[in-house]
């Protein structure tokens, strides 16, 4: 289990996404809705150390396994 | 009928067998708000063979990582055809029919995604969260008319009927007051106790009604979502089938969170009053109802092609009756999990279901119930249940789970 504030990059997936905002509600500040289908919009890649447990959490609450998380030990 | 766990392995006749149980749905003994007796009894093991009313042998998932799997793996399907019930409904015999146009909870991608993707815009969080001052001022008139009628109310019919119904009718662009011409409709299509006959023509007149109101929008556009969906690709039929699954959804659901998460708060004392020390927690404590409560269960899916689901293999044709209430007390995910707390962590319940499925409306209900539930305590400090607890109807013949009605009372100053 890696630590909650190593740093980690993100990708999203908007063909996956099932817009039901649970990474906006989870890490507002890393992930956005966009006005139009509501899918989802990374604000942030590589989040800032403060947003990223947040961030971690988003991911495994994505009910459509839209956001792939690439955590690295650097 | 009760549930005996022993009856699994025995026929009618008394012959012992290796049939598969069958779902308990039986609540009347033990805690009103946990899940059947018997379905916990069938809750050590994450997924198990499952008998349906039919003669059909599929699944019952009840871990919460295998509930997670499979709703959001796409080799199930939700195609409402291709299932088989776990429960007899009333007047309902052989394959379900396809879903009716609009139905989009009954269809797999690409049709879902097609029709899904035209509503997520409209109910983002950003979206809904514009509404928290429309909620609470909803609310608020709800309460006044409250404290008007009291001091003894029927909860449901003066708080938890009326908050979401505003709500979502002024989203929808629904009129509230014709809702004597969708909210009996409605009801009746949730109630398992009613036939497939009465059940259909409940429908029909569900839809001619919002095929009116969507030729009205067509002809003159209001602000709200039907008269935006116009400008969409879709046919009156399509729209007015969308429109009542988005009013049924909207109708049903919260208002039964609402009266049932009250109940719950009253049964539980020391959360209650943390919550009415703490306003604050109001969100994690709508989190924790919901996985506490789990009012809209089970879901419903059937395997495409075989899968393996956490080491196991589920064949073609299956059905799958993934229990919510039971995922959402897996003890692996949430430690005591019959305990209502309402400061622990509950995110990642699966009150909403998971997959492309997950609730639509999920951020409007967030919205009303963090709104609702402390303008409810905040303006009635004494309110409390106005009769002993074990005589508070049930909704246990519903496909969403509640209390019928709450007498509430509260001391008048």
């Amino acid at each position: 289990m890696s630590d909650p504030q190593d740093p980690l990059r993100l990708d999203v997936d908007r063909d996956r996404c099932a817009g039901a905002g649970m990474c906006a509600l989870t890490a507002p500040e890393v992930f956005d809705q966009d006005d139009e289908e509501g899918l989802v919009v990374l604000l942030h890649p590589t989040p800032a150390p403060e947003h990223r447990a947040a961030a971690r959490l988003a991911v495994g609450l994505c009910p459509a396994g839209a956001i792939a998380l690439d955590s690295t030990d650097s | 009928m009760s549930y005996d766990p022993t009856a699994a392995a025995t026929t009618a006749d008394g012959t012992t067998t290796d049939a598969p149980p069958t779902l308990p749905t039986d609540r009347r003994t033990g805690c009103p708000f946990d899940p059947p007796a018997g379905l916990t009894a069938l809750s050590d093991t994450p997924m198990r063979r499952l008998r349906y009313a039919d003669g059909h042998v599929g699944r019952l998932v009840t871990g919460h990582a295998a509930a997670r799997a499979v709703l959001a793996d796409p080799r199930f399907s939700s195609r409402y055809e291709l299932l088989h019930l776990p429960v007899p409904m009333a007047g309902m015999s052989g394959e379900l029919p396809p879903a009716p146009v609009g139905d989009i909870i009954g269809l797999d991608a690409p049709e879902h995604t097609r029709y899904r993707r035209l509503l997520t815009g409209r109910f983002t969080v950003r979206r809904m969260r514009r509404l928290t001052e429309r909620a609470e001022q909803l609310t608020s008139e709800c309460l006044d008319a409250m404290e008007q009628a009291g001091p003894t109310v029927d909860l449901v019919e003066a708080f938890a009927r009326p908050v979401p119904a505003l709500m979502i009718c002024e989203l929808l662009g629904v009129p509230y007051a014709e809702r004597d011409r969708f909210q009996s409709h409605v009801a009746i299509l949730f109630d398992q106790t009613v036939g497939e006959g009465p059940k259909g023509e409940a429908y029909t007149a569900l839809l001619q009604y919002l095929e009116e109101l969507v030729l009205a929008k067509r002809a003159e556009p209001t602000d709200d979502l039907l008269s935006d969906l116009t400008s969409a690709d879709l046919t009156d039929e399509e729209l007015a089938g969308i429109g009542g699954l988005l009013l049924a959804a909207g109708l049903d659901t919260t208002m039964n969170m609402l009266g049932l998460g009250a109940f719950a708060l009253f049964s539980n004392p020391d959360q209650l009053d943390a919550l009415r020390a703490d306003p604050g927690l109001a969100g994690q404590t709508v989190e924790e109802l919901l996985r506490y409560l789990s009012v809209a269960d089970p879901l419903l899916r059937s395997a495409l092609e075989d899968v393996e689901v956490e080491g196991e293999l589920i064949r073609a044709g299956e059905t799958v009756t993934v229990s919510v209430q039971a995922a959402n007390r897996d003890p692996h995910r949430f430690p005591e999990p019959d305990r209502l707390d309402i400061h622990r962590r509950a995110t990642g319940h699966l009150a909403f279901g998971h997959g492309a499925h997950q609730c639509l409306g999920q951020q409007l209900a967030r919205v009303e119930m963090t709104v609702a539930l402390p303008a409810l305590f905040a303006r009635f400090p004494t309110l409390r249940l106005a009769v002993p607890p074990r005589e508070v109807p049930m909704r246990d013949r519903s496909n969403i789970y509640g209390v019928i009605s709450l007498p509430v009372t509260w001391d008048k100053e």
